[in-house]
């Protein structure tokens, strides 16, 4: 392979893959307390509206502008993320059911959009952009250079949230009590453990994550709102999680190859490769598929990873 | 301190007046957002209803509108009650809509009623066979169907799109204008479908089609042996074993009957309404998810979906009349996600009782003490 190309494909590999990420860590966070959410593509999407929102009226120079945007995609993610919560761990809602509920409110064709309208955010690109930064001087560096020096302040971010969760879920005590709460809610109850108040706070934790992988899309990789933005990358983030049998690293790994296989599209496209775009758009989904099967069958049927208690409600009369 | 304890019977009432006082909820809410906005509530809200009833020709547009959120219904409600989660109602009926325009153009000079009749069987045998494909994962390997029949959605919308806009397909009109722009070949006349007139009210064929089929679905659910042996799948597993139900053939034909109902849906799309592949409309329309909607609101009941899918149609209907800068796009999205949210959080109503509990020192003060042993539901 040209190595010319493969930097290109490496470099927005991680690119592209950072956002998923992002959403996937949180997914990691909010299943291993033991509640599922699939409404990480309904929070992404808010996200993604608020930070080109905020980027567009923001005042001042752009870091802060910026950081302002992060900021609110988390808080309205993180928002969506309560709802989510109060309908799972307080009113015992089926989580399956729930979290369709929130994609399909703050979806596509729901209230990101509706809000994409009333802000006035679909007006063009985002005036202030998340640009690649060079923090170590070490992006001349011949490959790695380009591929990891070379990258934007929230990809260094997601590597400084990697090292933070894997030692927060492994090393720590609160890490142990989580896992306790996802694995079996009853026996972390009796040790004294708040369930309830765990879930809550990593599921509002884990959507604030989804919700800067959404500010992602507006402020690097498109960067221009249109409705439907993130294009079902909620749900790969989702798939990641099982393919990263719930641990941060591994999770990563599969976050950089959806990344690729995103970046397939505009980078062979760009050179004129003839291969039908539909295709190559097509690819992420058909991967995301292949890789659900192989995980699911064979040796890792086992559900090696996967908290105990994933997706059912605790109630104490229950014990 | 509030509790939750169950109930271990819901009264009658109770189950018309939570979905009732849900529906008023997501209301309110939707028309703080409203206001929040810079809209005014009230009068949105009388638009909708003189465009989605009350208003010349709304109801038959209403009715076209419910249609293929008729058959997306309920293909998501009968998945959902055997606990086979089939998100992927709009690629059923993208794949629908492919293969039957394809029907009806291939048979282009033969009688109306065998075009017709090879649209439907074409749409509703497409959409079984897509989603026979997350439905043999989940029963063969134990893949998880929420999210590969959801991923599929998209491989459908990049198919459809391929065959109009990336090929020089048999769909794609190559002649006149279609030369330079794309666009499908138009379906013959004798493609297009009745229509039934009653009292002013045009009900298009899809429509009825589909209340047949929730009627047909319900007798399925209640009176057939798949039925049963559906239910006994979804509501006891292990029995179902034991009874030696094969667990893995009914999830798989679930799944293709749920298929089956959304891709008559996208045969209707052609035949009542486009007549002609149309990928970006079909892309755009959002009709898969809002059927979920609609089956969460019926509560999964195949008739009430009919009904469920009038008022969402209605909704829907008013939202493309009224679309502009004084009823933004996602509005009609917002109302429906509100309506299915608050339905969800209102069932707790249904099923539990909501108390005060109070705390081992107040029931102390009380006079006689509450009773230890609790009889188990």
């Amino acid at each position: 392979m040209n190595s010319n190309l493969f930097v290109v494909i490496a470099a927005s590999a991680i690119f592209y893959g950072t956002p998923l990420y992002f959403a996937a860590l949180g997914e990691v966070l909010t299943e291993r307390s033991g509640v599922l959410n699939l409404g990480v593509e309904g929070m992404m999407l808010m996200g993604a509206v608020t930070a080109a929102s905020t980027s567009i009226h923001a005042p001042g120079p752009t870091w802060f502008a910026l950081l302002l945007a992060v900021l609110a995609g988390m808080v309205a993610a993180g928002a969506l993320a309560l709802l989510h919560a109060f309908l799972v761990v307080t009113l015992r809602v089926n989580q399956v059911v729930s979290g369709l509920a929130i994609t399909i409110l703050a979806g596509g064709a729901g209230l990101s959009s509706y809000l994409a309208s009333v802000w006035g955010v679909a007006t063009g690109p985002v005036p202030h952009q998340l640009s690649s930064l060079d923090v170590l001087g070490l992006g001349d560096l011949p490959v790695l250079g380009p591929i990891v020096f070379d990258q934007n302040a929230l990809t260094y971010l997601s590597w400084a949230a990697l090292i933070g969760t894997s030692w927060y879920l492994f090393r720590t005590r609160r890490g142990l009590e989580l896992r306790a709460v996802g694995e079996s809610p009853a026996t972390a109850d009796a040790m004294g453990i708040d369930v309830t108040r765990s879930r809550y706070l990593h599921t509002v934790v884990g959507g604030m994550l989804a919700g800067v992988g959404g500010a992602y899309f507006t402020l690097a990789i498109v960067p221009t709102w249109t409705d439907g933005v993130t294009a079902g990358r909620g749900w790969i983030a989702i798939a990641l999680v099982i393919f990263g049998f719930w641990r941060p690293d591994l999770t990563l790994l599969g976050a950089y190859l959806f990344g690729a296989f995103s970046s397939l599209a505009p980078t062979l496209q760009t050179r004129g490769v003839d291969v039908p775009v539909q295709l190559l758009d097509s690819l992420p989904y058909l991967t995301t598929v292949v890789v659900l099967v192989a995980v699911s069958s064979g040796w890792a049927s086992r559900r090696v990873g996967a908290p105990a208690a994933l997706g059912t409600a605790y109630e104490r009369e229950d014990r | 301190m509030i509790r939750l304890e169950r109930r271990v019977e819901t009264p009658r009432w109770l189950d018309v007046a939570v979905p009732l006082a849900s529906f008023v909820a997501a209301l309110v809410v939707g028309g703080l957002v409203l206001q929040l906005t810079g809209h005014s509530a009230l009068g949105t809200y009388e638009r909708i209803v003189e465009r989605a009833l009350t208003s010349d020709g709304a109801l038959s547009g209403t009715l076209v509108a419910a249609t293929p959120l008729l058959f997306t219904g309920l293909a998501a409600a009968v998945a959902f009650r055997m606990n086979v989660f089939n998100i992927g109602g709009e690629g059923q009926l993208v794949l629908g809509a492919i293969a039957a325009s394809g029907a009806g153009l291939a048979l282009e000079g033969r009688p109306g009623w065998l075009i017709i009749g090879a649209m439907v069987v074409a749409g509703a045998a497409a959409g079984a066979a897509w989603a026979a494909i997350p439905g043999a994962l989940r029963a063969f390997t134990g893949t998880n169907e929420i999210i590969t029949s959801l991923m599929l959605n998209y491989v459908a919308a990049n198919l459809a799109t391929y065959l109009i806009f990336g090929s020089r397909s048999f769909w794609r009109s190559l002649e006149g204008s279609g030369a330079t722009f794309p666009t499908g070949k138009r379906l013959p006349p004798e493609a297009s479908w009745p229509s039934l007139e009653l009292g002013g009210v045009v009900v298009p064929f899809g429509f009825l089609l589909g209340v047949a089929g929730a009627v047909v679905l319900l007798v399925v659910l209640r009176a057939t042996r798949f039925g049963f042996a559906m239910r006994v799948v979804a509501d006891a597993p292990a029995a179902a074993r034991y009874a030696g139900i094969r667990g893995r053939r009914v999830v798989l034909g679930v799944m293709a009957l749920s298929g089956a109902a959304a891709g008559i849906g996208g045969a209707s799309n052609i035949g009542d309404t486009r007549h002609v592949l149309d990928p970006r409309g079909l892309n755009q329309a959002g009709y898969g998810y809002a059927g979920i909607v609609v089956a969460a609101l019926a509560r999964l009941n195949p008739v009430a979906v009919v009904f469920v899918s009038i008022v969402m149609g209605g909704l829907a209907n008013a939202g493309r009349a009224l679309q502009g800068p004084d009823f933004p796009a996602g509005l009609v999205g917002t109302l429906q996600g509100l309506l299915l949210v608050f339905t969800l959080g209102g069932e707790v109503f249904a099923r539990y009782r909501i108390r005060r509990a109070r705390t081992v020192h107040e029931a102390h003060a009380g006079a006689p003490p509450p009773p230890t042993a609790e009889v188990t539901a």
